[in-house]
């Protein structure tokens, strides 16, 4: 049952795949304006023009176009940057990393940061403590990570500057790393002083984009844990002498976190598109920020393999989530 | 059975506060050449960084400052919230009406309707929002309209998705079933019986939409993808303050906090419009 | 020797004033199984609830005093009294549906009190439940103990929540109505099941049921409870040969012979009930006077 669960989600993903690449192929042949002509100096001919837009395939129609690119795709070849003249795949996954390690440092934050709220809300249930978690998430999910971003450059960039606005890593050092996973290259090689001023770097970015996600898995798992602590279950442990910490933990916590792990799934894509502009923000040399520049410049190619590589990532999310729930749920891994 | 739980009929403090402040705003945006203080882009390299109104330094006449151009802020604020609000009212609408008619044939005809419109929606869901809206304008070059198609075209899932969830509810309930006994038509029901219960989160969504067109118009002006760079908009001055931040912090922190406030308010705006329209609650 | 469990004037009260509880008085001896019996609502559950420290957050308890084997519960710190209740009382719940918690096995349910409570060691744990197990004449223990709640039927997971309950060889158990939720066939087994490990083990047993024939069948004494007042206690036979109170004749009238399906169902006669209801609001007016 699991494996055929799995099949479905997999033929649907390749539809959204085709779906995306179809739109994004369409919406980005629509714009007015050449990019070939603006790669080109003034005194170009039009015998220039022609023989370059030949060279990036610009002189067929847009369904050959399309097919030829997909064909390339594929075959992993996602075709060249126009701007930066060089390899789309290899400048995708050049930046990829950077993307990710600050996602997941964001996702990591969101789930603590939630999920201590949420523990400590059900387990003050009723008091000022509640009511004071209530208020906090409110405020955090009501406020979006371009806005959270900009408070924490005022906060700790310039009213108390403690950590850096700009940037991955301090320009003046000297990097030993040879994969771009920096962050975790770093700790591999013990080399804390580089993992510090990363995370310097990353820390505020990160918090910007967990903070909304923070609050909407506080208000969901303490929902979900209040109802559980109803529960006949849960009353009996009580009884047992466990204390409602331990009831929490034990008892209530691994099913109250099912309904907010497939809540995570989606709320984590939408922090992943959340980097793009706070990326932009702390000039983070990640995917996003990457995505920008290449819009700003009409590059074609690099737009189209930026656009398909995200959205790869957000079904390949979704695709790992419904398999954890599947997972856990023992319902439904027993059948 | 707890009378202090029950929920309360009058309007509450949020939805005065909220609605105070958008009212305040709209406000001063429609009469913008009568309140402000200045021409907003007026530069007078004499006048650059001037500071708010209680620092030492500061002008008379110009209240919050001024940016490194020597602009005056509160009236480039109150310029940029006509921009502001045009965006959230056209593109909220926009997004809802396209949404909100697609999320309700999808749940209530179900069947190949709803497949075909739900697997749009997921291809939607897997492009960042941000960066599709961003491209959206670069294809279409940067103007009003082009910020206002681009942010319906990003957000129109978000009323389909709820609105498809909701009239799927909706039409399992006995009176949709009722009605059809009766003999009414299948899009007879769908707007006289389904509709109207969708109404409040479809009201409660337009609003907090609004919040987010704000947001999403101040991110294409951060990033000079908006409207003509003359205009002044709110994520233009925001662009302005974060390149002079350690000169000028309230190039910053006024816009910003105007954007939170701002926010803030549609969202809650929002909820207790539901609150006070949801026929369940009230 | 002191009672096992003894209450003295125990009141309590929702949020709105309302009292659930009117100062209920009850002594259960070592060994005794005592039934609480009367109509939903009456209150039967929020004392054993009360009892066992896990009384709804609305339900506040505002006077009275509850002694556990000699000790008050009401002197003791939290910790202190989760730790003695955990260790000298047990609960059989009503639904053994929702009693057991879906995402863990069965093993880990039953021994977590006596490992991680009492500090047994998981061997002595394993083998005392296996023992239980045996005594509620489960035969395939070692399938039992690796599935999860939704594997087992209900009977089957009543008598795994019964071993679970008299594992720690607790003093008092409260049975919460541990047969309503079951099939009326599985219901007598069942109770069978709990007065055999009851007699076999001397535990005293606060039986919560609404059920005249099963109290009948199970208890010593009776105590008869209308509206969180207990207006009746006697011997189990005693009150069926002569009820002295009217709402116990009432609920009698009210209740079929399971010795005869063919009678008929009457509801408890509307007069009792409305002269009931004058006695508490008295009453009521006199707690208030000096409870402001």
């Amino acid at each position: 049952m699991l494996l055929q669960r799995f099949l479905i989600r997999l033929l649907t993903m390749l539809v959204t795949l085709f779906g995306v690449a179809v739109v994004v192929f369409v919406v980005i042949r629509v714009a007015p304006g050449d990019p070939i002509a603006m790669m080109l100096p003034p005194g170009a001919t039009d015998a220039d023009i022609a023989r370059l837009r030949a060279l990036y395939g610009l002189d067929k129609t847009i369904v050959q176009q399309f097919f030829i690119w997909l064909s390339g795709v594929v075959r992993g070849d996602f075709g060249t940057s126009i701007s930066l003249r060089q390899d789309v795949l290899g400048l995708v996954f050049n930046r990829l990393p950077a993307t990710l390690e600050l996602a997941i440092v964001a996702l990591v934050m969101a789930v603590a940061m939630g999920g201590t709220t949420a523990i400590l809300g059900a387990r003050e249930r009723g008091t000022a403590v509640e009511a004071g978690i209530d208020i906090a998430s409110g405020a955090a999910l009501s406020i979006p990570d371009f806005l959270w971003g900009l408070v924490l450059i005022l906060l700790f960039g310039v009213l108390v500057p403690i950590f850096d606005i700009s940037g991955r890593v301090s320009p003046q050092l000297d990097l030993p790393f040879v994969t771009q996973f920096y962050l975790a290259e770093s700790i591999l090689r013990l080399r804390f002083d580089l993992t510090w001023d990363l995370l310097k770097h990353m820390l505020m970015p990160a918090v910007a984009l967990a903070l909304p996600l923070a609050a909407i898995i506080s208000q969901l798992l303490k929902q979900s844990l209040k109802e559980v602590l109803d529960l006949d279950y849960v009353v009996l442990a009580r009884v047992k002498g466990f204390s409602e910490t331990q009831v929490i933990l034990r008892e209530a916590l691994k099913n109250a976190a099912l309904p907010t792990l497939t809540l995570i799934g989606v709320q984590f894509t939408f922090l992943i598109g959340g980097t793009v502009i706070v990326e932009r923000l702390f000039s983070y040399e990640g995917l996003g920020n990457m995505a920008i520049d290449a819009v700003i410049n009409r590059d074609l190619p690099l737009i189209q393999g930026i656009v398909l590589v995200f959205a790869l990532l957000f079904v390949l999310i979704n695709l790992t989530v419904d398999m954890m729930y599947a997972l856990l749920n023992p319902r439904l891994r027993h059948g | 059975m707890d009378e202090a739980r029950a929920p309360r009929r009058g309007v509450s403090p949020r939805l005065w506060l909220a609605g105070g402040w958008l009212l305040l705003a709209l406000l001063a945006a429609i009469f913008a050449p009568l309140v402000a203080p200045q021409d907003p882009l007026a530069q007078d390299l004499m006048l650059e960084r001037l500071p708010p109104f209680w620092m030492s330094g500061a002008e008379p006449g110009y209240w919050l400052g001024t940016d490194s151009l020597g602009r005056d802020l509160l009236s480039r604020l109150i310029f940029g919230g006509r921009i502001a609000f045009v965006v959230a009212f056209a593109a909220a609408i926009a997004a809802c009406v396209v949404g909100s008619t697609l999320g309700l044939i999808s749940g209530y005809f179900g069947g190949w309707a709803d497949r075909i419109i739900s697997r749009i929606v997921d291809v939607w869901m897997a492009f960042p929002p941000v960066l599709f809206a961003i491209l959206l304008v670069a294809v279409l070059g940067t103007g009003l309209s082009s910020v206002i198609i681009a942010i319906a075209v990003i957000d129109w899932t978000r009323f389909c998705r709820v609105i498809r969830a909701e009239t799927m509810g909706q039409s399992r309930m006995d009176y949709v079933e009722n009605a059809r006994i009766a003999g009414y038509g299948r899009i007879g029901i769908m707007l006289r019986e389904v509709l109207p219960n969708v109404v409040p989160s479809i009201v409660a969504l337009l609003s907090l939409e609004m919040g987010i067109a704000v947001i999403v118009e101040a991110i294409l002006s951060f990033v000079n993808l908006s409207i003509s760079t003359d205009d002044p908009t709110w994520g233009g001055i925001i662009a302005e303050g974060r390149l002079s931040i350690h000169q000028a912090w309230w190039v910053l922190v006024f816009p910003l906090i105007t954007l939170i406030l701002t926010v803030l308010s549609f969202s809650q705006f929002g909820e207790a419009l539901k609150t006070r329209f949801d026929p369940v609650l009230r | 020797m002191s009672a096992c469990l003894d209450i003295r004037d125990l009141s309590a009260v929702l949020p709105n004033g309302q009292r659930v509880l009117r100062s209920v008085s009850l002594c259960v001896q070592p060994g005794e199984v005592r039934a609480l019996v009367g109509e939903s609502g009456a209150g039967k559950t929020m004392i054993g609830k009360a009892v066992l420290g896990v009384l709804p957050s609305s339900v506040r308890i505002v006077e009275g005093d509850m002694m556990l084997e000699g000790e008050d519960l009401g002197r003791l710190q939290p910790k202190a009294r989760r730790t003695l209740i955990g260790a000298r009382t047990a609960l059989i719940p009503q639904d053994p549906l929702t009693a057991l918690n879906p995402s863990r096995r069965i093993g880990s349910q039953m021994t977590d009190r006596l490992v991680r409570i009492l500090g047994w060691s998981g061997e002595r744990a394993d083998t005392r439940i296996r023992q239980l197990l045996d005594e509620v004449q489960i035969r395939d223990p070692d399938r039992v103990l690796k599935s999860y709640p939704h594997e087992l039927s209900g009977g089957m997971r009543q008598r795994v929540l019964i071993a679970a309950a008299f594992a720690a060889e607790p003093r008092l158990i409260v049975a919460d109505e541990p047969t309503t939720a079951l099939d009326v066939t599985v219901q007598k087994q069942i109770l069978r099941l709990i007065v055999q490990l009851q007699r076999e083990h001397g535990t005293a047993i606060l039986f919560v049921t609404h059920d005249l024939g099963v109290v009948a069948k199970i208890s010593q004494k009776v105590s008869v409870l209308y509206a969180g007042k207990v207006v009746e206690e006697a011997e189990t036979a005693a009150l069926f040969a002569s009820p002295q109170h009217p709402y116990t004749r009432a609920l009698m009238a009210a209740t079929p012979r399971y010795t005869d399906p063919f009678a008929s169902l009457k509801p408890v006669d509307e007069a009792v009930l409305a002269g009931l209801a004058t006695e508490i609001a008295a009453a009521d007016q006199a707690w208030r006077r000096p409870h402001g």
